[in-house]
């Protein structure tokens, strides 16, 4: 049997009024790679961030043997000098920063008056090409991709002297084939000895590289599986994830009433705001019946929220052509208000950033895209805007002490409810979601279906942009997909697979 | 009551105890002098174009912690207009209507660049700071022009008229002002009544019975005292009526109006609250004309007051104006701040300023007090706002 390398025992962890871990054991042999693995809020981050001594020594209870010996980090700089690194799932560089300067941020090459610009970047490139990088280490952060970046910030940890290496969602922003290069180079290192624990909500990937897996829920450890003894199929990971078998993951629609054509969007062409000789849209056709819900399928940046952007009044993009019509009438929508006007709503992928007034209440944002109907004269009626949003509240289950709570303290899926009310209110035909379900727990997850199931029952039209393949095949009746800007196929749900969609991106493919 | 209740009563309520705090120290530092009529009356009328601008400020200052420098600039040039305009025997009501559309078109100009061209606000207003100083010079040749028209003076408060004449002419007292002390408590509580009735009869939660009546007979005290010491002193300063009606008309439109709502949205996230079909252009442009306005009436109040106009009025202006803001719980990055808030910084500021003087401190140290206060208020936003993180 390998070394122990580290052992987490008994680890407990509270803030005030809650208890954010309770009783978590980890062991991680040296060379194996170890997953973690479970819902949003089960303690996953808490443990790292008590790991890397985020959470000083003290705060928590319970011991960190690494290595053979209790461990007492009180800061970040504690724990990296005995060589445990993490990625953060945010990426953590300065894009005006050449990759060189970044690497070696806060661990500067020479003496701290005295930079040595030339060891720094003849570093920096060994360790570049330690990761499979070929850019020199004298480039911009700003000018390589977000694929490249993630290497990046490999790199710089290797530059630590990592020994175990902690990767928080190393994937959630990657495409398949970036991602695919960095779960292979995890593999590599790890035949050349090097310890790591991923972090990860794609099962998949986690079937694909991990050595065991430990599941959490709730802040306790459930079990941990061994690839060589154990079943780890993601059906097994998320029977211990969730506590139970989720056979029904979808919630079923009782009477499917498909009506006549609702929006009908025709030759749509959209340049990039910045670049723009580059095409992001190109000549995209689609249409979304009354009652139906159609999905749009694709890889990260196949141009399916530029091409919903664009469409909502024109909110991205330059020089765009194209026609839409509703209820077999063309309209222009210049902006978001005439968009909202010819009752189409598009609910944002980013909540926090493009969603959400987080220092306001949930009753200010619920009203926020249709003050109109609260108010007269432009004197907003206080009393009928509580209404609104306590109705609203209770109609999708939000989960609040009251609506006059700041949205900023909501979890992510009542955040998401907040923002479905917000657009529901302004009563539209057309739903445009995108990424509904992003960053949200299984269980909210099923009750954000539920409405969309509900909404389409009401006879309304819901347009859904998702990147999770389950989820697509659950929900929709009909499936457009998109890659590289264009429409390259559409199969109805009775057709439709996982492998049928990525033959169709895969073949499309230049 | 539990340590939580308490800490949230405290939170809630942070800026009125400090004010009282303040003003108990000050009482005691000045051997209650502070709060003789007199002082309570100058509190108010030196003050007033603090009040006037800062709650033009507050608007600029949700939509995301941006300023306005160039208010006491133009609050100089304003009145050196106004004041030329009289010198040369223009009409009075010309003269003032002149000021006000001065005001508000150099609000527009500046807007204009922050809102469609996107300038940062910091640096059009530092340019407008400098402009309009030195326009101020230009206009009044670099002398003082005096204000004589003494209907100008009565309406805006200035010289020895600055005060709402009693009807009733009792010696010592006047009976005036008292009773439209009494008669403001009597409206609030009325408005208070009427709310909560209301909002039983829908079914609407409301606060606990006792709590409102604490704060109703709170506020009534000390409406009642402030209108008792005036009362013994002249009565109402002139000032004090526009400085009222500038802040019930904003404070409306800050809590009951979309375009005061919008202003909060783009403060808290403008990309969201462009995508809910809200034109932020035009938020930006709005916060920043009005500011204009405010500052042409703050001009008319100062030259007024001081029944001249020098090309040195309206220094510093916006410091008082910004500080008042955010000692009054505005946040320095947008989208939190009241009008009621804003009065009580203006107004803890004042009594800083007041308390000082009579205890004699040097002005140097003055300025350094006031510094560190508005230091402290904002280390105050800050660190709560990380607690809420």
């Amino acid at each position: 049997m390998a070394k122990v390398l580290l052992e987490m025992k008994n680890i407990i962890k509270t803030f005030p009024g809650v208890k954010a871990l309770d009783n978590v054991n980890l062991k991680v042999e040296e060379g194996e790679i170890h997953a973690l693995v479970g819902e949003n809020g089960a303690g996953k981050s808490t443990l790292m961030n008590v790991l890397s001594g985020i959470y000083p020594y003290g705060t928590y209870e319970g011991d960190i043997v690494y290595d053979g010996e209790i461990c007492k980090f009180n800061k970040i700089k504690d724990s990296e000098e005995k060589g445990i690194v993490i990625i953060h799932q945010e990426l953590a560089l300065i894009p005006y920063m050449t990759i060189g300067e970044n690497m070696f941020l806060g661990n500067e090459r020479g003496k701290s008056f005295a930079i040595n610009w030339n060891e720094t970047h003849g570093l920096a490139e060994k360790y570049l090409k330690m990761v499979g990088l070929k850019e020199s280490s004298r480039t911009l952060i700003k000018d390589i991709g977000t694929g490249k970046q993630q290497l990046v910030e490999i790199a710089k940890a290797l530059a630590k002297n990592a020994k175990l290496l902690i990767l928080d969602e190393p994937t959630a922003s990657l495409n398949e084939t970036d991602s695919q290069a960095l779960l292979d180079l995890l593999l590599k290192f790890k035949k050349e000895g090097m310890t790591s624990i991923i972090i990860s909500h794609k099962l998949n990937e986690i079937s694909y590289v991990a050595d065991k897996i430990t599941v959490i829920r709730d802040g306790s450890t459930i079990e941990t599986l061994d690839k060589e003894k154990d079943d780890i199929s993601e059906d097994r990971i998320i029977k211990g994830m969730v506590g139970r078998d989720l056979t029904d993951r979808f919630p079923k629609r009782e009477t499917k009433n498909i009506g006549e054509v609702n929006m009908e969007i025709k030759d749509w062409t959209v340049y990039h705001p910045i670049y723009t000789e580059r095409k992001v849209v190109d000549n995209v056709s689609m249409n979304v019946r009354k009652g139906e819900v159609v999905g749009i399928s694709g890889l990260m940046g196949a141009g399916r929220t530029e091409l919903a952007m664009s469409v909502f009044g024109h909110s991205y993009g330059t020089n765009i052509s194209g026609q839409v019509s509703i209820n077999g009438k063309e309209v222009q929508m210049k902006s978001v208000s005439e968009a909202i006007k010819n009752k189409l709503a598009y609910v944002t992928e980013d909540r926090k950033g493009n969603g959400l007034v987080l220092s306001n209440s949930i009753k200010i944002n619920t009203t926020l895209a249709n003050l109109k109907a609260v108010s007269k004269n432009t004197v907003i009626n206080s009393d009928e805007e509580y209404a609104v949003a306590v109705d609203y509240k209770e109609k999708l289950r939000t989960k609040c002490p009251s609506v006059e709570q700041n949205v900023g303290n909501l979890s992510g899926g009542n955040q998401q409810k907040v923002l479905l009310a917000k657009w529901m209110f302004t009563d539209p035909d057309v739903l445009i979601l995108d990424e509904p379900t992003r960053g949200i727990d299984v269980g909210a997850k099923y009750e954000i279906y539920c409405i969309i199931n509900q909404l389409v029952a009401e006879g309304k039209s819901v347009i859904m942009i998702s990147s999770e393949l389950p989820e697509v095949l659950g929900m929709c009746d009909r499936i457009y997909i998109m890659n590289e800007g264009r429409m390259v196929g559409e199969v109805s749900a009775e057709e439709a697979s996982q492998e049928v969609i990525m033959s169709h991106i895969l073949k499309s493919s230049k | 009551m539990d340590k939580a209740k308490v800490m949230t009563f405290v939170k809630k309520y942070t800026m009125i105890i400090v004010l009282v705090l303040v003003m108990l120290f000050f009482g005691v530092g000045t051997n209650w002098l502070l709060f003789k009529p007199q002082n309570v009356t100058n509190l108010i009328s030196q003050n007033a174009y603090v009040f006037v601008l800062a709650t033009g400020m507050l608007l600029c200052i949700l939509t995301g912690g941006n300023i306005d420098l160039s208010v006491g600039s133009v609050v100089c040039f304003v009145g050196a207009v106004g004041a030329t305009m009289m010198d040369k025997n223009i009409n009075v009501v010309a003269a003032v209507i002149t000021m006000l559309i001065v005001g508000l078109l150099i609000g527009a100009w500046q807007a204009f660049w922050i809102a469609y061209v996107h300038v940062p606000p910091f640096i059009t207003t530092l340019s407008g700071m400098l402009v309009f100083r030195g326009l101020s010079n230009v206009v009044l040749n670099g002398m003082t022009v005096s204000v004589t028209s003494e209907s100008f003076q009565k309406v805006f408060g200035g010289g020895a008229n600055c005060y709402i004449p009693d009807v009733f002419g009792v010696e010592g007292f006047n009976l005036t002002c008292m009773l439209a002390g009494i008669l403001a408590c009597v409206i609030y509580v009325l408005i208070q009544v009427k709310n909560r009735l209301a909002r039983v009869k829908k079914g609407y939660e409301v606060d606990s019975l006792a709590g409102m009546i604490v704060k109703t007979v709170i506020i009534c005290v000390a409406i009642c005292a402030v209108a008792y010491q005036l009362s013994n002193y002249k009565g109402i300063p002139t000032a004090l009526i526009w400085v009222l009606i500038v802040v019930l008309i904003y404070g409306y439109i800050t809590s009951k109006t979309t375009i005061g709502r919008y202003f909060y949205a783009v403060g808290g996230n403008e990309k969201a609250t462009k995508l809910s079909g809200i034109n932020t252009n035009r938020v930006y442009f709005i916060a920043y004309t009005n500011m204009g306005l405010l500052a042409g009436l703050a001009g008319i109040l100062t030259i007024a007051r001081l029944t001249s106009a020098q090309p040195t009025y309206g220094q510093n202006y916006e410091m008082d104006a910004i500080g008042s803001c955010f000692i009054g719980g505005a946040s320095a990055y947008g989208g939190i701040g009241t009008v009621p808030g804003v009065i009580i910084g203006a107004v803890l500021m004042g009594v800083i300023n007041l308390g000082m003087s009579i205890m004699g401190v040097d002005s140097n140290y003055q300025r350094v007090v006031k510094g560190l206060v508005l230091l402290a208020a904002v280390i105050f936003d800050v660190t709560t706002k990380k607690e809420g993180k």
